[in-house]
């Protein structure tokens, strides 16, 4: 009688774990096939439009027709500013956390506010741009203005992504050096960076990433202008905020469809490359 | 030898000091452009007023807050249980080669621009809503009519968009409890379920709270996919099929044709937003700080 | 050996008087008093915990990269004191080198580890610092061995090949005193005893410093012997005299097994 009572406890117990495992992985599920429809819908919606006149040729009627050359440019320019300013600062700023700072009470008020910097959503990136370099500073719209914007916004991206390969390093290291009579900055650009390169790396592809499919800050700050920049200080358009305006004023679904996939397509790889980079590269010190 | 590294010092330490001048620069001109608003206006007026008409001069952001609440209540119903499930399934359940594919895929769902996301949500998630979920409505109230532009739609798409904050943090703070824990419980002669369910979930409870208010302040700050599906109503919504605009959406909209007042109330919506999301933040910080006591 | 211990002490390295060491408010290093001769081998033996690899960090200023440890007490190298105002912390390391537990070759080749101080130093030349690199070699019997491969990285060394590296690399900024905290625990018998046949060598142009767990190794390598325990130095002698006829009691326990 006991017995039978307990084998049924054991069953019921046994359904309720298959029950509980079966959930949470028909959860996990439905995230994976979100993700694939996502990008799937897009792509496969998207790539019969993308060719060599879209990525050459300038776009004609607001967007309606033609193609996207002035938008990628202006998008890499955008980008490339954003990243040149942030990353010296970045990587610095990691340095002074990892290498310099005692644990004081100034030190914990610094780490709060950068991890305060990347909570502050994009739209508050882009009223701050717009009162303050658009018309504080007098820069306009313009690529500057723009860069500056996302070199603030994607700082706490680089200067996380270096700290963390910095850490890595073993302490060892830095005795080795420094019994030797190396100073500090010695120390750091001959022995510690070197072990760093990957993850600086990653970090800085992430941190592109992230500019390239920002959207809000830079329609505050660069504008929307079609034509080539012929210097940072002109108006210009990215990618995403291309993007925005042919879905929101429903040009052309053809060209939307397609500039959504171009974007897809930079995000898969920017992701896959900082995967290979920390895969391949990353942290090996032997023992 | 000794004044160049010295300088390299101080530049260094300015870099390490640039993201809090940043945050104060923020603060500063965000304050100081919307506050003319606020101040002429009244702040309670501004918060609890139901009007948002910038033309006519009504600067109500009720609706705006309404909206902005719906959606990311919305997000967070569907995303909280999405998100912890596969952070169990992830951390206890899924081998641990899968798991870190599983974990780069989620990494991906991160790295899609909003914009894309909203995109999507405009040319998928509002049509089905008015295909699909609408007819469904209809059965109980014959009366209703929607373009799908709404609560449901967006607060679908932020669910998927907070996603990967929900998942890696949750994730991270499980795998973080002691194996000790897991152990004894197991010895005890619990079974796998009743071990996650009973031990690792509550000791891992801070790290899954600050995920949550994490999410929440991503939902509330999100913009441009709440922009192209919620359809940018300023009403307080009766219903999930109705459409709302948000404190982002309307901020990122209108700027561009503003007039000065209208641009500086604006300026004070993003105050707000500010507030709010910096309460997040904080609280954020310091319940993740409580983690990290706990498990050290 | 016995002649060796007989000749009268000539050159005084390092002299310490009224050391005291605190991490925070833990007292690790107690009223150390001691006096390091040129040209000998120093051994600091003692249980773990006991400060000995605390008090050898001092004498090339080590702790300093440790948050929270403050010093009072004079160290007195080559007559100058180490801890006064203004001492140049990096001519005291070029002098004072170290060699650690674990071997921490840098993650680059044979080469570039050991022409890494004299290049921080300035040294450009080229056919200089292939002479450095050759002549450091051979002083720690590593030339034979690596010679074909100086371009290779040092992380595909064995353990003990590894930590006669570490030692050719302090060798190469000719340093005159080399501390050494226990270089040969982490290595087999055969590469221990093949640094142990090093430091012979070498201590008739240097003067060594060594923290070892290993009595044995202190006895069969050293001049001179300090027992620590507790953060105090309880005795310090010639090392026969230490093994075979301690003054303190608490030295002969700890030589004859009874703790730690």
């Amino acid at each position: 009688m006991d017995r039978i009572k307990h084998e049924n406890l054991k069953r019921i117990k046994t359904s309720k774990n298959l029950l509980f495992y079966g959930g949470t992985g028909v959860f996990a599920a439905i995230t994976l096939a979100t993700l694939i429809i996502i990008i799937g819908y897009i792509l496969v919606n998207g790539l019969t439009h993308i060719n060599l006149e879209f990525l050459t040729q300038e776009p004609k009627r607001m967007g309606k027709e033609g193609g996207i050359f002035s938008v990628i440019i202006g998008t890499l320019m955008v980008t490339g500013v954003g990243i040149l300013i942030a990353t010296p600062i970045g990587i610095a700023a990691a340095i002074y956390f990892t290498e310099y700072a005692k644990n004081g009470k100034g030190v914990t008020i610094i780490r709060f506010f950068t991890e305060i910097l990347a909570g502050i959503p994009s739209i508050i990136f882009g009223l701050f741009g717009f009162a303050f370099f658009v018309i504080f500073l007098g820069m306009g719209w313009s690529v500057i203005s723009g860069g500056l914007t996302l070199a603030l916004m994607v700082l706490p991206t680089l200067i996380r992504a270096t700290e963390e390969s910095l850490k890595t390093v073993p302490m060892a290291y830095r005795e080795g050096s420094l019994s030797l009579g190396a100073t500090r900055w010695q120390t750091i650009v001959k022995v510690i960076i070197p072990c760093c390169k990957p993850g600086i790396l990653t970090g800085l592809i992430l941190g592109i990433g992230r500019a390239i499919g920002e959207t809000a800050a830079v329609m505050l700050t660069v504008g929307g202008s079609l034509r080539i920049p012929t210097s940072i200080f002109d108006s210009t358009r990215t990618m995403s905020v291309h993007l925005y305006v042919l879905a929101a004023e429903g040009l052309s679904q053809e060209k939307t469809y397609a500039t959504a996939a171009l974007l897809i397509i930079i995000v898969l790889l920017i992701n896959t490359i900082a995967n290979l980079i920390s895969s391949r590269l990353g942290g090996n010190y032997g023992n | 030898m000794k004044t160049y590294e010295k300088v390299i010092e101080k530049i260094i330490m300015i870099s390490a000091v640039m993201s809090t001048i940043s945050v104060a620069l923020i603060t500063v001109f965000i304050f100081q452009s919307g506050l003319p608003v606020l101040a002429e206006y009244g702040v309670l007026d501004f918060i609890f007023g139901t009007t948002w008409s910038p033309t006519n001069g009504s600067y109500g952001i009720l609706p705006l807050i309404a909206g902005t609440l719906a959606v990311t209540l919305g997000a967070l119903v569907i995303g909280i249980p999405t998100g912890i499930a596969c952070a169990i399934f992830l951390s206890e359940i899924l081998p641990k080669k899968w798991a870190k594919a599983f974990k780069s895929a989620i990494e991906l769902l991160a790295g899609i621009p909003s914009v894309v996301y909203g995109f999507f949500g405009l040319v998928v998630i509002v049509p089905a809503i008015r295909n699909y979920v609408l007819p469904i409505y209809q059965i109980f109230d014959p009366d209703i009519s929607a373009t799908g532009f709404s609560i449901l739609a967006g607060a679908v798409i932020l669910a998927i968009m907070i996603l990967p904050t929900i998942v890696s943090i949750s994730e991270n703070s499980i795998t973080a409890v002691p194996r000790e824990f897991k152990e004894a419980s197991l010895a005890l002669g619990a079974n796998k379920m009743e071990t996650i369910v009973k031990v690792l979930i509550p000791a891992a409870s801070s790290g899954i709270l600050s995920s949550i208010i994490l999410g929440m302040g991503r939902a509330i700050g999100e913009t441009m996919a709440v922009l192209l599906i919620t359809g940018n109503m300023a009403k307080v919504p009766g219903s999930i099929m109705d459409p709302v605009a948000t404190l982002t959406g309307t901020i990122a909209m209108e700027m561009g044709y503003a007039s000065p007042t209208h641009q500086q109330a604006l300026f004070a919506v993003g105050i707000i937003l500010f507030v709010i999301i910096m309460l997040l933040n904080i609280i954020a910080q310091f319940s993740m700080r409580g983690l990290g006591g706990k498990t050290n | 050996m016995e002649t060796k211990l007989t000749t009268d002490i000539n050159e005084i390295k390092f002299e310490i008087e009224k050391l005291n060491l605190y991490y925070g408010s833990f007292q690790a290093l107690k009223e150390i008093d001691m006096t390091i001769y040129g040209n000998k081998i120093t051994a600091l033996i003692g249980p773990s915990g006991c400060g000995k690899s605390t008090f050898l960090r001092t004498l090339n200023r080590m702790n300093d990269l440790i948050q929270g440890v403050t010093i009072d007490g004079t160290i007195q190298f080559d007559e100058q004191d180490i801890y006064g105002t203004g001492y140049d912390i990096i001519e005291l390391r070029k002098k004072v080198g170290m060699v650690f537990q674990k071997p921490n070759p840098f993650p680059k080749t044979i080469y570039e580890n050991v022409v890494y101080g004299p290049k921080i130093h300035g040294e450009k030349d080229r056919s200089k610092l292939d002479h450095i690199v050759e002549r450091t070699l051979k002083e720690v019997a590593l030339w034979e061995e690596v010679k074909d491969r100086l371009h290779k990285p040092a992380l595909g060394l064995s353990g003990g090949q590894q930590q006669r590296l570490c030692i050719a690399r302090c060798l190469a900024v000719e340093p005159e005193v080399i501390l050494m905290d226990e270089p040969t625990s982490a290595l087999d018998p055969v590469a221990t005893s093949k640094i142990e046949g090093l430091l012979e060598e070498l201590a008739e142009k240097y003067t060594i410093v060594i923290v070892t767990h290993n009595m044995q190794q202190a006895g069969r390598v050293s001049d001179f012997t300090s027992f620590f325990l507790n953060g105090k130095v309880i005795e310090t002698d010639k090392t026969e005299v230490i093994f075979s006829n301690p003054a303190n009691k608490k030295t002969e326990d700890y030589i004859t097994g009874r703790f730690g």
